[in-house]
């Protein structure tokens, strides 16, 4: 209840009183290498459990700058194969290449660090923390320093002209002794945080715990907190599911800033409205083999996609 | 049964309880903050605060200090005898993680191996003291109670008038140090970007990995500054008691272990409440009875607490450690 009070009483549904951030956020952008260069490929990834064969054979590539769509009926093997790219699951067969580095087998905070982030299909936010604090936990992944150098602020550096502080002698200290790198990331990456719930569109409750914020904001969150760890790829696990035709509206333009920004994005989906108008290429995926590729258009007249989504003719009963 | 005495002397035995709470809970935290983050009991816990009392006397006999020193070298002295427990209990946390907890959790094993794993870990390390270095290293190692010297030695400070009570340096050492210890870990935990990390696996371990959280690195600083606050448990047990002995981790352990349940374990500030508590309660019990009384009330006071609170009194998780 206390929630929808400090709208102001204006929020019935979710999320819907976003309102889309159009403010300029070049801060954010990432450094991307060249556009149009493959970014990840998964080269004939087989993944089994005992008996079960969960992905087979499955092979594609994501090119950089690129919105791809990865769509397929429930239990094609989607999200496994956003696992076995996170480092969750090591394939049985096959391996994944980041920026032509064999990613397979590696551990998922270092795969991360390597570029690629992710939100979760079923919200996974850290559920007692600020929306800030979630946020900042992505962006620790890119700080530097280490425990000693954070417990003893021991590696300093030169701070440039707007990062020196107003106060007459901790400037005169700093401009001598340079200032802990720990405490310029810190503030750096509060900052970041900060832009990156505005340009998802929740920097309004940034200091509300992430339980209590209402679904649409943490699909938001999701995102925010992902982008934070200033990922080259970026993975959304069906970002749209439970969201209204506004809101899917509002979420397919976040999509196509995100890119804006030089992010790839690779996308699940379920929604086809949003896959054919958001991405540039889809792959789909039916139990657990690729049996699709190509621009939404050729997408949406495959005559397999179409038997896989309504069923053959010969066995609706 | 004596009622009076207890009555006669509340202030007195209520200050003897805090004092003995405070090394319960600072000792509950090293307990709590590895079972937030890993769901584990870690049973070897015991021991490190035994490598603590062990490094104390080791410090004050290199340094050659025993009682009647000035004041300027009991205050080095001590000062020294505190960063040698705080870095010898560490060091046995993290050994303990590193060689016995680590290769587990690599290959997987279900969390029972961990538990007898560090009962393993804890009899190995008594064993080391209480008959390993005996032969190589002779006495003070062995099955003995060793003495410590009192190098701080208990002076009156000041008598609060009307109700007669007398503190000592000794005990505001003890509470001042213990709640200082406990701000600012709760400080780090809150506050700082490693306790955010802290925070972030403890709520959600896999995810935190997935946004680039180092889970083996948070780990590690968590046996670490369990160990650390079992350390400065360590010193202030020596100045209280001037003893040790190869053994004298088993009680202390099982009581900051019955602490932190009692507060609610995985929770910092839990730990500070229910150390608390149990030591309150021992002493009263003791006083009313009589010593022996003290570890019958002490599990009595938890099942009890546990009947009406089965999650402990503050029950809450290290990640949700917030206010």
């Amino acid at each position: 209840m206390s929630d929808q009070t400090m709208q102001g009483g204006t929020a019935s549904v979710p999320g819907a009183q976003v309102a889309p951030d159009t403010s300029d956020h070049d801060a954010l952008s990432i450094h991307a290498g060249p556009q149009g260069e493959t970014l990840l490929e998964i080269d004939h990834v087989t993944l089994r459990f005992g008996g079960v064969v969960a992905l087979n054979d499955v092979d594609f590539s994501i090119k950089r700058g690129e919105i791809l769509g990865l769509i397929g009926p429930n239990g094609a093997g989607k999200t496994t194969c956003f696992n076995v790219m996170t480092g969750v699951y090591t394939p049985t067969s096959g391996e994944v290449r980041f920026n032509g580095k064999v990613i397979s087998g590696t551990k998922p905070h270092k795969i991360n660090q390597l570029g690629i982030a992710r939100t979760f299909q079923n919200i996974r936010l850290f559920p007692e923390m600020s929306a800030l604090e979630n946020v900042l936990v992505g962006c620790d992944a890119r700080h530097k320093t280490s425990v000693l150098g954070v417990l003893f602020r021991a590696y300093r550096v030169r701070p440039t002209e707007d990062q020196l502080p107003d106060n007459g002698f901790k400037r005169a200290f700093a401009k001598v002794f340079g200032m802990s790198r720990h405490v310029l990331e810190e503030r750096g990456g509060r900052i970041r945080a900060m832009e990156l719930l505005k340009f998802v569109g929740i920097a309004d409750r940034a200091h509300e715990l992430s339980r209590n914020l209402p679904y649409g904001y943490q699909r938001r969150l999701e995102i925010a907190r992902a982008l934070a760890t200033e990922p080259e790829l970026l993975c959304l696990d069906e970002p749209a599911a439970g969201f209204n035709p506004a809101e899917k509206e509002d979420l397919m333009d976040l999509i196509r800033r995100i890119r804006d920004l030089g992010h790839t994005v690779l996308v699940i989906e379920h929604d086809m409205k949003l896959v054919l108008g958001v991405t540039d290429r889809i792959i789909v995926l039916e139990f657990g083999q690729k049996i699709a590729e190509g621009t939404p258009d050729e997408v949406a007249r495959n005559p397999k996609v179409i038997a896989a989504y309504l069923g053959e003719p010969d066995d609706a009963a | 049964m004596d009622f009076d005495a207890l009555i006669s002397g509340l202030d007195r035995h209520t200050l003897d309880g805090i004092t003995r709470g405070s090394i319960y809970a600072l000792v509950a935290l090293g307990y709590t903050m590895v079972y937030g983050v890993m769901k584990l009991i870690n049973f070897a816990h015991s021991e490190v605060f035994m490598v603590g009392t062990w490094a104390v006397l080791g410090v004050y006999t290199v340094l050659g200090v025993g009682a009647g020193e000035s004041l300027g070298i009991v205050i080095a002295a001590t000062l020294l005898a505190l960063v040698g427990a705080m870095v010898a209990s560490a060091g046995t946390a993290l050994a303990v993680e590193r060689i016995a907890y680590r290769p587990l959790r690599k290959k997987g094993a279900p969390p029972l191996i961990f538990l007898i794993t560090g009962i393993g870990c804890s009899m190995v390390l008594v064993e080391l003291f209480g008959q390993v270095f005996e032969v190589f290293f002779g006495p003070p190692f062995g099955r003995v109670t060793v003495n410590i010297p009192s190098v701080l030695e208990t002076k009156e400070l000041f008598t609060i008038p009307g109700i007669d009570l007398t503190i000592t340096n000794t005990r505001v050492i003890i509470i001042v140090g213990a709640v200082l210890m406990m701000l600012a870990l709760d400080t780090f935990v809150n506050k700082s970007r490693l306790g955010r990390g802290v925070r972030a696996v403890a709520q959600d371990p896999d995810t935190a990995s997935l946004m680039g959280v180092n889970q083996n690195r948070v780990i590690m600083l968590v046996f670490v500054l369990g160990g650390a606050m079992a350390g400065v448990a360590a010193l202030l047990y020596t100045i209280q008691y001037d003893i040790t002995k190869f053994d004298i981790g088993f009680i202390i352990g099982l009581k900051a272990f019955t602490a932190a349940v009692l507060g609610g374990i995985g929770n910092l500030r839990g730990a500070l409440v229910g150390g608390l508590l149990l030591g309150i309660a021992e002493v009263y019990a003791s006083t009313i009875w009589s010593s022996e009384w003290a570890n019958v009330t002490a599990f009595v006071v938890l099942v009890v607490v546990l009947m009406f609170r089965p999650t402990g009194l503050l029950g809450e998780s290290l990640g949700k450690a917030r206010a």
